[in-house]
């Protein structure tokens, strides 16, 4: 099978939200994390956070649905990593975007770099990283 | 408290299993529809073969403890995350989990001293098969002994 990546091709942008503070929640409750800044008002103003903020791992999970939109069941995924830059909140929608950067030969397999972030709508940067997929 | 003595020791490893509840209630906390972590005629019908986890969802597994080397979450930062797989999580995966820390770093600004802790987790079948690892940043305001 060939592929007809290119550097510089787009992934279909994922838009996700608005977060609701039930989504905070649920995730809470999936995911075990139960730390309270992302569920309880009253201890995230009390720790000076100004209400309750997203798990950072929620919008990791929305950048990874993104790419295995676009990549499984055809494409492995092998690496994925993400830099976390700012607060995400209930109310919030974030648009999940991947740019192909990179696409090499390893052997057989066609390798692709993708450039990942996340954006709320005021077009600030939540979510960064870059993945890597593999075609044999 | 943390300090470096626990730099680069393993926790005892604990047994976790890809359970197919837990990856539907994952899949549905993200608000992901992908038949492909629910639906097992149509996962038969993938490459994969079998139902499959979300590529985060190594986050929800037990990787033990390392006695003494805990952390308050209040003030936790997390900073950076990263996941390397060898091949998916498959609903009915046994895999034997563990952590490390594997660097710590302070460094000081002007809101005070900060630690920066870099731990590495991975899973690993019974027969010794390294499925995944990943690495994960979490910056710290408690104090910890340099």
């Amino acid at each position: 099978m060939t592929t007809s990546w290119e550097v510089g091709q787009w992934l279909p942008t994922l838009e996700k939200g608005p977060i609701t503070q039930v989504d905070l929640v649920k995730y809470a409750g999936a995911s075990g994390d139960y730390n309270p800044i992302h569920t309880v008002e009253a201890f995230a103003k009390e720790k000076g956070l100004g209400g309750v903020i997203a798990h950072g791992m929620l919008t990791m999970g929305y950048v990874g649905q993104m790419l295995t939109d676009f990549a499984w069941p055809l494409f492995d995924l092998t690496d994925y990593s993400v830099r976390f830059r700012a607060m995400v909140r209930p109310g919030d929608t974030i648009l999940c975007k991947g740019k192909i950067t990179r696409v090499a030969k390893d052997g057989d397999m066609t390798v692709a770099t993708v450039q990942v972030f996340a954006e709320n709508l005021s077009g600030e940067t939540v979510v960064k990283g870059t993945a890597t997929l593999r075609l044999a | 408290m943390i300090d470096q003595r626990f730099v680069g020791v393993w926790s005892t490893p604990v047994l976790n299993v890809v359970e197919k509840g837990a990856v539907r209630k994952f899949a549905d906390a993200i608000g992901d529809p992908n038949p492909i972590y629910r639906d097992e005629a149509y996962a038969a019908t993938t490459r994969f073969g079998r139902i499959v986890a979300p590529p985060t969802f190594s986050r929800t597994f037990d990787y033990g403890a390392l006695p003494g080397c805990e952390l308050e979450q209040d003030g936790l930062i997390h900073g950076e995350q990263t996941f390397h797989y060898h091949r998916p999580l498959f609903v009915g995966d046994e895999l034997l989990c563990s952590f490390r820390l594997a660097d710590m770093s302070f460094r000081t600004s002007a809101d005070g001293k900060m630690v920066f802790l870099i731990y590495e987790q991975r899973g690993v079948t019974k027969v010794g098969e390294e499925v995944f690892t990943e690495r994960m940043t979490v910056i710290s305001r408690e104090e910890v002994k340099s």
